[in-house]
């Protein structure tokens, strides 16, 4: 009796305070997700109430030439973005793992791009690099090269979004690569040396396979964000020029609020969240295998 | 004596080169128009301060922070009652439902918000919310990752100390806000910081929710005076300068802080 009493009231102390954050998300991040699944099977413009539309929207997505670049665009993109981030933020969080003088103010400068906000580095690279008064240009003239256009140029359009988000994700690569290496064992590091190992040969077979579970990490999450590249482009080059930069996102956002298809761009959402699901487990599969640990 | 090493020959250039688009935006927004209409460009010869004074002439800055600011504290204040109201629900109570409603959230933390963004438009217009802060403040009261945060914090805690305070005759909330409160400082305050950077600067959804100026976020709001002002660039930078200052003076101040929560949940 007093028992049951007392599960009585866990169940309704636990409701009472997990309820409102429950609700929030349950109505906000919950139902939108089925309710977009429904959409994507609807004519709709957002504004008045959808009809039915079967798979038609799948149909169009299967058929539609611009999806399909952009789908392209953005696997290049993604493809360009995570290695090179990667391929800078392992050697600059070894190089700020040593006991220098100034460090702290090379982590600074390294990490101070984590709080400007896309706008502003949209708005500070597109002026670095325009292609008339830009200082990117200033360099190559001075280098003796041709002027270029970066984001002006069909060609290298989205190139320059590469290089700009690599800048805005260089800190927090590093971040997650330092914290993982500052765990590395000074022991071990130790024992390599005493049995002959140099500097880059321990570097090689004992901290590199050791910060592998960050490397695993960072690759989910620069390829989760990277597919869901949206902000840059908006604030540089608008998808184009000549729809150079018009990546998926970009596209749904497109056919959403320009074209107001909101089913079809319901589709498309549905594709991308497709496309990290199945990344996201392929990822999740390969890291269980290749996972160091130390006790 | 030690040498100095040679890894400042790598440092030193390639920190210039990642705070070269900071200083370039503070030297553009001092310059005046000519010097910055000149090849090759270099330094302005003096500070006009004139760009700052024009840009907070054209655009309402000191409202769009304000709004960014109502926004941003607000979520943080719900994010830190509401998750760690129900981080403690699922990490102590066992409560009918629970376990199911606690994967169901976590199951949101895998969807892209671009999955989200349109029933939530739908969603926003039929709550007559469209173009208000509301519709900034409301999906982001309480995040699921914040509900996360806080249940993964509870279960590290030891028992005795709330069955202690259960024998002193202390009812749960109590327990909760007297004896745990000032041990979950650090964790909150990780939650805090990461609210605030998230929602500061969120854009694709007040763009799309919002298109009244004066309901505007200081991101969004910047990004509407770059369409406006792309021929008068130290005015634009000022702009630029005066809606980042906020943060920036933050992040310099709580650095180590804003590092630490930041290498703790991989958010941007």
């Amino acid at each position: 009796m007093t028992l049951d009493r007392r599960r009585l009231a866990d169940h309704a102390a636990g409701w009472g305070f997990a309820a409102p954050a429950v609700v929030l998300i349950g109505v906000f991040g919950l139902v939108p997700v089925v309710w977009s699944f429904v959409l994507s099977f609807q004519h709709t413009d957002l504004t008045s109430p959808g009809t039915f539309a079967g798979g038609d929207n799948y149909a169009k997505l299967v058929a539609d030439p611009l999806f399909w670049d952009a789908a392209r665009r953005t696997i290049v993109y993604v493809a360009l973005f995570v290695p090179v981030t990667l391929a800078l933020a392992l050697p600059i969080a070894v190089m700020l793992n040593q006991a220098i003088r100034g460090v702290v103010l090379y982590r600074l400068a390294v990490s101070v791009p984590l709080v400007t906000s896309t706008v502003a580095t949209g708005i500070m690279f597109s002026w670095l690099a325009n292609p008339q008064f830009g200082l990117v240009n200033a360099a190559l003239d001075a280098a003796g090269l041709p002027k270029q256009g970066f984001f002006s140029d069909p060609g290298q359009a989205l190139f320059a979004v590469v290089a700009m988000t690599v800048w805005g994700w260089l800190g927090f690569a590093v971040i997650i690569y330092l914290a993982a290496l500052q765990n590395v064992p000074k022991d071990l590091i130790e024992a390599s040396s005493l049995d002959g190992c140099g500097r880059v040969r321990s570097f090689w077979h004992v901290e590199l396979p050791l910060v592998s579970p960050a490397t695993g990490f960072l690759l989910v999450w620069l390829t989760i964000n990277g597919l869901q590249l949206f902000d840059a482009v908006y604030v540089t080059t608008k998808g184009g020029p000549l729809r150079a930069t018009t990546v998926l996102v970009y596209h749904l956002y497109n056919e959403a609020f320009v074209s107001f298809d909101g089913g079809y761009a319901a589709a498309i959402g549905c594709a991308v969240f497709l496309l990290i699901a199945a990344f996201t487990l392929l990822q999740l599969r390969f890291n269980r295998r290749s996972h160091y640990e130390v006790r | 004596m030690r040498r100095p090493s040679a890894l400042h020959l790598v440092l030193l250039p390639l920190s210039a080169l990642m705070v070269t688009p900071l200083v370039w935006m503070l030297l553009v927004s001092v310059s005046t128009q000519e010097e910055s209409r000149r090849f090759p460009p270099g330094l302005p010869s003096g500070i006009e301060w004139e760009n700052y004074l024009a840009a907070m002439r054209d655009a309402p800055l000191g409202s769009w922070l304000v709004n960014s600011f109502v926004v941003s504290i607000v979520c943080v204040a719900g994010n830190l009652l509401l998750c760690s109201l129900a981080g403690y629900a699922f990490a102590r109570i066992p409560f009918f439902g629970g376990r199911v409603a606690f994967f169901l959230m976590l199951a949101t933390l895998m969807v892209p918000f671009q999955i989200v963004m349109l029933p939530l438009l739908i969603m926003m217009r039929e709550l007559g919310l469209v173009d208000t802060l509301g519709a900034l403040i409301a999906p982001n009261l309480a995040t699921a990752f914040g509900v996360f945060l806080m249940r993964q914090f509870f279960t590290t805690l030891p028992r005795e100390l709330e069955e202690a305070a259960r024998i002193d005759g202390a009812g749960r909330l109590r327990t909760l806000l007297q004896v745990l409160l000032p041990l979950m400082r650090p964790t909150l305050a990780t939650l805090a910081v990461l609210t605030f950077l998230q929602t500061w600067n969120d854009f694709l959804w007040p763009l799309i929710v919002v298109q009244s100026p004066g309901t505007m976020t200081v991101q969004l709001g910047l990004q509407s005076f770059q369409g406006a002002h792309t021929t008068n660039w130290p005015k634009l930078m000022a702009g630029t300068v005066l809606s980042q200052l906020p943060v920036l003076l933050v992040f310099f101040f709580a650095q180590r802080f804003f590092v630490r929560s930041v290498a703790a949940a991989g958010i941007k």
